[in-house]
């Protein structure tokens, strides 16, 4: 599997460019460290923040929010301290949560017109604002229905609106496909990619989704128990130094665990899929004959091997420990 | 601003809340009439009578109104918004905790005002008006500051009180309950206590500490009455009554400080 270590981003080793910066933050809840010493460099574009649930993702984009202090550390988005200007951050951010939120009692139109407004709009402008995006999001014609009638999906696509209205330089979006159909996923992350590549909108993008994260980054911090996993761009994380095989065998005994040993012995990484073949990283300049030389060692047959391209998912795999 | 204005234009779009707000005015217009008989009728005079006294009966009056539209503005001023989740959105905006509390605050606040202050201040404005002269308001110069300050004092230790219990739930209905059981619940325990150390009778000036300071609402119709330099109605002095105003709003205070975040951290 790719190097988890292995990072290219210059802006992750603290270079210039990085839209947010996390120098050292602790953050805790009761004894329990939600983040743990984190240093992290966000640059511009598209960055995935990803990892499984309760990583620390949602924490993080709630500290750079400043809903909550860290215990230790320091954070920076736009180049504006978070303890020491958060109001002029929160001007310039969008937030779109990630549990179902909005202002009771209000239209579409309204409630985003409102969410502009509070963002420091004009209320004229900020009416003007709120038909564009509805328009943009594709909630134009529900638009005056009241929000509480929306659908999940519907939801999901107002709580964007309401991030975008005030036209930010930065995007935090928390699971943004959260509960949508097929379809309707497809269309959120297709506005997302709009966002980023066509609109110049920075964003961060929080998600336990891979797919989602492969589809509309460019970069990735890959973030696991309240630490930092792996981070860089994904093309050259995904880049592995060496080669990624599908492998399926069987053994005589029925044993793998033998023959498991062995390729870690010769520093080779396994991964279990769904399917029934393992993901195998061979690595260096070694290939398909060592697998072999391994398997006639351990009198293993070898059923299927195919040489396979690395994925974000071996990426994540490796980075959070799954075997 | 935003926030107040926005509540504002929600309440005056709903025509329940229009009409209780008339009704609210039906004892100023007793009042009027009452004052118009006095300074044009002589003989109405004797028994219609417009003194300092009658312009704190008014607020007196208007009690029962600043009950009703406390439960029915602020009980869900920010339960609504919790049971929403809408914190977080409020707050991920250039807007501070403060800011929203105060936004919040200024919608129960001003429906408040209109039904005590402004009302009040009318009255008065009518006096001069039928009168022709400014004798009475000459001769009551305190008049003026007493409805105010009275008037402010009551709102805010209303409005901070109803806000902070609106921040513990997510049921504004359950909001309502809580607010009336316990102003019933002080007054209560007041009528129980008093029963049983044999105050039920004493008088204001007796020399016997009374305990009416219990009761919020007492306490709020002890400072009146100091206010507008009336004889105190309760046994309690209206200093230690003022003493439990703070503290309500002190307490009132911290409980919205507590409540009001952007997330909602569970140990």
């Amino acid at each position: 599997m790719p190097d988890p270590a292995h990072t290219t981003n210059p802006a992750a080793a603290g270079g210039s460019g990085a839209v947010v910066k996390l120098d050292a933050v602790t953050v805790q809840y009761g004894r329990n460290q939600a983040l743990r010493d984190v240093t992290a460099a966000f640059g511009a574009g598209a960055v995935g923040l990803l990892g499984p649930n309760g990583a620390g993702k949602s924490t993080m984009l709630k500290a750079l929010l400043g809903f909550i202090v860290p215990a230790r550390g320091q954070m920076a988005v736009l180049g504006l301290d978070v303890a020491k200007a958060p109001l002029e951050i929160r001007a310039r951010v969008g937030y779109m949560p990630e549990s179902d939120s909005h202002i009771p009692g209000m239209n579409a139109v309204s409630f985003v017109g409102y969410c502009g407004e509070l963002a420091g709009l004009p209320r004229v402008d900020a009416m003007q604002r709120a038909h564009e995006v509805l328009f943009y999001v594709g909630l134009g014609e529900a638009r005056y229905r009241n929000v509480e009638t929306y659908s999940t999906g519907m939801k999901q696509r107002i709580k964007l609106a309401q991030a975008l209205v005030h036209d930010p330089d930065l995007l935090f979006l928390d699971e943004p496909t959260n509960g949508m159909d097929p379809k309707g996923r497809d269309e959120m992350l297709e506005l997302v990619r709009d966002l980023s590549q066509h609109k110049g909108v920075n964003l961060i993008l929080s998600s336990h989704l891979l797919p989602d994260v492969e589809y509309t980054c460019d970069q990735v911090v890959v973030m696991d128990k309240g630490r930092i996993a792996a981070q860089g761009p994904i093309a050259s994380l995904k880049q592995a130094r060496g080669r990624v095989y599908e492998l399926r065998v069987k053994t005589a005994t029925g044993a793998l665990e033998p023959f498991l040993e062995r390729m870690r012995a010769a520093g080779m990484t396994s991964q279990a899929t769904d399917e029934d073949v393992m993901r195998v990283f061979v690595p260096g300049e070694g290939g398909a004959r060592d697998l072999f030389a391994l398997a006639a060692a351990e009198h293993v047959q070898v059923r299927h091997l195919r040489p396979s391209v690395p994925t974000l998912e071996d990426v994540f795999a490796t980075a959070v420990g799954e075997e | 601003m935003v926030i107040a204005k926005a509540g504002l234009r929600t309440f005056l779009s709903k025509k329940a809340f229009l009409g209780l707000l008339l009704i609210s005015w039906a004892p100023f217009f007793v009042r009027a009439v009452q004052v118009y008989a006095a300074a044009n009728f002589p003989q109405a005079r004797q028994l219609l009578d417009v003194k300092a006294e009658t312009f704190r009966q008014f607020l007196d009056q208007q009690n029962i109104w600043v009950f009703f539209i406390t439960v029915y503005v602020g009980a869900g001023l920010i339960a609504n918004d919790r049971r929403a989740n809408a914190l977080q959105l409020y707050l991920s905006k250039p807007l501070t905790r403060a800011e929203y509390v105060l936004g919040k605050l200024a919608i129960l606040g001003t429906f408040l005002l209109l039904v005590t202050w402004v009302p009040a201040i009318v009255l008065l404005i009518l006096q001069v008006m039928f009168a022709g002269n400014l004798t009475f308001v000459k001769a009551n110069l305190y008049l003026f500051p007493a409805i105010t300050l009275f008037s402010f004092v009551q709102v805010l230790t209303v409005s901070a009180a109803m806000l902070a219990l609106s921040s513990l739930s997510t049921s504004s209905r359950f909001v309502g309950i809580l607010y009336t059981a316990l102003i019933f619940f002080t007054t209560a325990l007041w009528g129980v206590l008093a029963f049983a150390l044999g105050l039920q009778h004493a008088e204001a000036g007796a020399g016997r500490p009374g305990v009416s300071w219990i009761s919020p609402s007492a306490d709020l119709a002890q400072v009146g009455d100091a206010i507008f330099r009336v004889p105190l109605r309760y046994d309690s002095p209206w200093l230690l009554s003022l003493v439990m105003i703070i503290l309500l709003v002190a307490v009132s205070g911290l409980v919205l400080e507590r409540r009001v975040r952007g997330v909602e951290i569970v140990a």
